[in-house]
């Protein structure tokens, strides 16, 4: 029981540690692809830091759901991305939600983000909400259309299950799994609002989403908003690990030596899924805010063909 | 003997009514009255709400039934609680007794109570009595006598034109709902006339007249419960009445519409078919999709709500399909969970409706305006109510650990047992409807960050919104009760659902499994492999990591603070004018949407350089429902009755030829007939 308990706190541990890792490793891939020397790798924990340690400045009209907010969105990250298995499957608290659980609890984060963009009422504030929101309104049936896909081939929405099942290789390949993957990185892109749909870096006002969302904030406010943005991305390359690749993921009750080649391989899905992503980003150039809707509506597509197949055959 | 004590309490109800005439005229007694008559109703409700948890938990075996020498004298009238009759109860009368305590504060700002105050108690015994009618007669009455004293509330603030129009086109759709329903207990009672429905579940209708009778119900209570294309009175009607009867419009009597539907399709109709599914699905799913995005285009706080109500109707609906999809191909286990996914939603939409409709009540009296472009920076003004509100809009958008997510989630789980349906219609349709769903739920939640992020954060847009009054003791105490309600029903869903179980075994013969014993209070709802949720520790879980987190940071960072005007890249405007509206926060969804949906075109209008004349941005949307459906109907009635018009003016014996023709044509085609 002891040991249940401190693999999920490991976990809770891990994903947050790493996660601004892997944004500093991703920022770091794509200013070496443009020949830049690049910010050191451990810049964004430096950032973190440095944003703690500042007063907050919150603008006069803010109300207390803007101060609530970055918590309420770290913790639903948070929880999210430690439900997903990333080293080690079957974990104490792994049944307690579903993958179903899991999206809609990334929904909620980004539920109060949105308003949270409302509240000081700026215009700024409107335009990334607003857009955040309509990217949202397709990313999410378009990512549960996924689930449904990967649920009927694994008879389960539970994630250890479904990673167990992948892992055994019973499924096979299938027309529907590529489909879903597909529209799983499309959905993913979006979601963690990375070029061509959003691009994290930009402070331009026009191309701005994400940015203009949480524009007011400040300080440690800030601090946990990029926090929750590296988790969400951590949590998404996982999510497509455990179920594409989910090979090395070490099942309950293994050995200590099985649950550390479990976090070796874990740590190399996450380099070379970052690494394609920022390959990806240096290649593609950001797209006009309403060609989103198209890119996301092929996302949607491929998830209900998928489903369809499902549905219609058991083999495809 | 559950049956008559609850009669007493409709009695009691229908009691209400004539003193509340004689309370609210009574000169200066008018506010007097508003304390006795919400009080009363608020204790009878609860009165009534108990017997009905006591018999859905004690009595749900053996049916509690009554008939007494009243409507037809060879029928009589017959009433009977069975686990159904007791769940729908339970929902009528939490949401009455809720509605009853808000209004114990709001009504005392209606400026004409004597019109609000009879009709009140006597709409409350009329949802009541139709849920207990065991009898097609009955049924019809009580269902007949709710559309009507509901009109009486929706006209009840006559002044305003747009409200009599809503009455008129309400009064038009339930008569045109009822007409379809009496034909429907027409064809099920067959020309023996045995209206009492013992004798109809005991008769098997052939599959041609059950198919009939589907159609007939379909559209008899989908048109009050608001299914698209039928659902154009609602969102006129329900904002039209006084907040707490809007709450109980949408929250409450839709349910009741629900349950004609599910007493005729599951009970009486006898075993279905499998395309009766689809044809339900396909509504379910259309509903939904539609009533969210007719949501996202308004700027009038409660009829956004109103619309949504649809969208709700839609999800319930899709799983009433699933159940019955289930139910017909022999699969009784997953029939309870769709089943019992429908109903909880049935529950959670009654809870996380009227606390909204509540909400928008308090903004009414507060600001004295329901367009949310008049609102803004409402949470500075009305904390309190806006805390509710939010829990409310969370509950709706179906967050998690929310109950609204729970009941999507069991819906979800019934979709993903439907690729073992053997028909090949059903394999199409229920994946895009589970699309369909998906895309409302995502929809749902831009739907509330608009309706409260608009409202009551930012800042405040005219003088009334700034200078609102956190509203009164009574109507916050009902808020928060039904707030308090969608976090239980979302951490602890497995009372819930066990609950539910009575239900599910008397329609479907079999219940899910038995939650509440699960460790930890997880929901297992076919296997712990397969598929489980504890919002419970989901709660927690976020509750824990954000507390630690704020209390590190304060502790070991910084825990400093200070104001300072926005940033807004440098250009903070001080006008709340240039603040994001409702109309521009729907905009990318409009577009995205809308073009397609409503037609919907913006029409730039730029003034040359040098003058001074404003630009203007027009938005016009079309509702194609209205115009393929509605209006040419209304022409049509419009040109029939101009043209009829001359048979108004006749003479005596031109009136004597024409009764003779009648009569003659009429024998020609009987003599034809036979």
């Amino acid at each position: 029981m002891i040991r249940d308990f401190a693999l999920q706190g490991l976990q809770m541990l891990v994903v947050l540690l790493l996660s601004p890792l892997l944004t500093g490793f991703v920022r770091k891939v794509k200013a070496r692809l443009l020949r830049r020397q690049g910010p050191p790798l451990l810049q964004p924990y430096l950032d973190l830091i440095r944003l703690l340690r500042k007063d907050v400045v919150l603008a006069e009209n803010a109300s207390w759901l803007f101060r609530v907010t970055p918590y309420i969105v770290v913790a639903g990250t948070w929880v999210a991305a430690s439900l997903v298995p990333t080293f080690a499957s079957g974990l104490l608290f792994s049944w307690s939600a579903d993958l179903i659980a899991i999206i809609a609890l990334l929904g909620s984060a980004r539920f109060f983000l949105a308003l949270a963009g409302l509240d000081v009422g700026t215009s700024f504030g409107g335009i990334g909400s607003s857009r955040e929101v309509m990217i949202a309104s397709l990313a999410e049936p378009a990512m549960l259309m996924i689930v449904f896909t990967l649920a009927l081939i694994a008879g389960s929405t539970q994630l250890s299950t479904m990673a167990a099942y992948m892992v055994s290789g019973e499924g096979g390949l299938r027309v529907s799994l590529g489909l879903a993957l597909l529209a799983l990185i499309i959905v993913a892109i979006a979601e963690n609002a990375r070029v061509p749909v959003d691009n994290p870096a930009t402070h331009l006002e026009l191309t701005m989403v994400h940015e203009a969302m949480v524009l007011e904030y400040s300080g440690r406010h800030l601090a946990l908003i990029e926090l929750s943005a590296a988790l969400k991305l951590l949590l998404y390359i996982s999510l497509v690990g455990c179920l594409f690749a989910p090979w090395g993921i070490a099942g309950p009750d293994s050995s200590l030596q099985a649950l550390a080649v479990g976090v070796v391989i874990y740590i190399a899905k996450l380099a070379l899924g970052g690494l394609l992503l920022a390959v990806f980003e240096t290649a593609i150039a950001k797209m006009r805010v309403f060609r989103v809707p198209a890119f996301l509506g092929a996302a949607l597509m491929l998830g209900l063909l998928a489903t369809l197949l499902m549905f219609v055959s058991r083999s495809l | 003997m559950m049956v008559v004590y609850a009669l007493y309490g409709v009695a009691a109800l229908m009691a209400l009514a004539p003193i509340a005439i004689a309370l609210s005229t009574a000169p200066r007694g008018a506010n007097a009255a508003t304390g006795v008559v919400y009080g009363a109703c608020l204790i009878v409700t609860l009165t009534l709400g108990v017997i009905a948890l006591l018999s859905l938990f004690e009595y749900s075996q053996s049916p509690s039934v009554v008939t007494l020498p009243l409507g037809l004298p060879w029928l009589g009238a017959h009433f009977r609680i069975d686990a159904l009759a007791a769940f729908f109860l339970v929902v009528v009368n939490l949401g009455g007794a809720a509605a009853s305590l808000f209004a114990v504060g709001y009504g005392r700002h209606e400026h004409s109570p004597q019109r609000v105050l009879p009709f009140y108690p006597a709409y409350l015994a009329a949802m009541n009595i139709v849920v207990m009618a065991d009898d097609a007669f009955s049924f019809l009455v009580s269902w007949e006598f709710m559309s009507l004293t509901s009109w009486a509330l929706v006209v009840s603030h006559h002044q305003l034109r747009e409200n009599l129009r809503a009455g008129y086109v309400y009064l038009l759709m339930a008569s045109f709902g009822t007409l379809a329903l009496l034909l429907s207990f027409g064809l099920l009672a067959g020309a023996d006339g045995n209206y009492a429905f013992d004798t109809i579940r005991a008769s098997h209708p052939t599959a041609a007249l059950a198919a009939l009778v589907l159609v007939l119900t379909v559209v008899g209570a989908g048109s009050k419960a608001g299914v698209v294309p039928l659902h154009a009175w609602l969102p006129l009607a329900h904002p039209a009445a006084p907040s707490h009867v809007s709450a109980l419009m949408s929250g409450v009597m839709t349910k009741v519409a629900v349950y004609g539907f599910i007493r005729i399709v599951f009970d009486l109709l006898g075993p279905p078919a499998w395309w009766w599914s689809m044809v339900v699905l396909a509504v379910g799913g259309i509903t939904a999709v539609m009533g969210v995005l007719y949501a996202l285009m308004q700027h009038d706080l409660k009829r956004l709500l109103a619309y949504h109500t649809v969208e709700n109707i839609g999800i319930i609906y899709i799983g009433l399909g699933l159940a019955l999809a289930f139910k017909a191909e022999g699969m009784p286990l997953a029939a309870a969970l769709a089943l019992t996914a429908g109903l909880f939603h049935v529950f959670n939409h009654s809870v996380f409706k009227s606390l909204l409709f509540f909400g928008a009540g308090a903004v009414l009296n507060a600001t004295g305006e329901r367009d949310m472009e008049h609102l803004g920076g409402l949470i500075h003004r009305m904390p309190q109510t806006a805390f509710v509100f939010l829990v409310g809009c969370a509950a709706i958008s179906a967050l998690p650990p929310l109950n609204g997510f729970v009941s999507e989630w069991l819906t979800f789980q019934a979709i993903l047992l439907s690729p073992q349906l053997p028909s090949w219609g059903l394999k199409f349709l229920v994946p895009a409807v589970g699309a369909l769903l998906a895309l409302s739920a995502a929809l749902a939640a831009a739907c509330f960050v608009k309706a409260f992020g608009v409202s009551f954060l930012g800042r405040a847009r005219t003088p009334a919104a700034a200078n609102a009054k956190e509203t009164d003791s009574n109507s916050l105490a009902a808020m928060y009760f039904l707030a308090a309600l969608c976090l239980v029903a979302g951490i602890v869903p497995s009372f819930f659902i066990d609950a539910l179980a009575p239900v599910t075994k008397s329609l479907v013969g079999v219940s899910m499994p038995h939650q509440a014993g699960v460790e930890w209070l997880s929901i297992v709802p076919i296997a712990e492999s397969r598929s489980s949720y504890n919002g419970l520790l989901v709660f927690i879980f976020v509750l824990l990591s954000g507390s630690i987190a704020a209390f590190a940071i304060h502790r070991l960072a910084s825990d400093k603070l200070r104001r300072g005007p926005a940033w807004d890249c440098g250009y903070p405007d001080p006008s709340p004018a240039t603040q994001y509206t409702a109309s521009s926060f729907a905009q990318p969804i409009r577009r995205v949407y809308g073009t397609t949906v409503f037609h919907a075109r913006e029409i730039g209008e730029m003034p040359p350089p040098g003058a001074t004349a404003p630009a203007r941005l027009t938005v016009e949307l079309r509702d194609l429902i209205w115009d393929a459906a509605y209006a040419p109907v209304a022409g049509a009635i419009g040109y029939a009755a101009e043209k009829l018009n001359s048979l108004q003016f006749l003479t005596i014996r031109q009136y004597l030829s024409l009764v003779f023709t009648a009569l003659v044509l009429l024998l020609l085609v009987l003599a034809i007939w036979q």
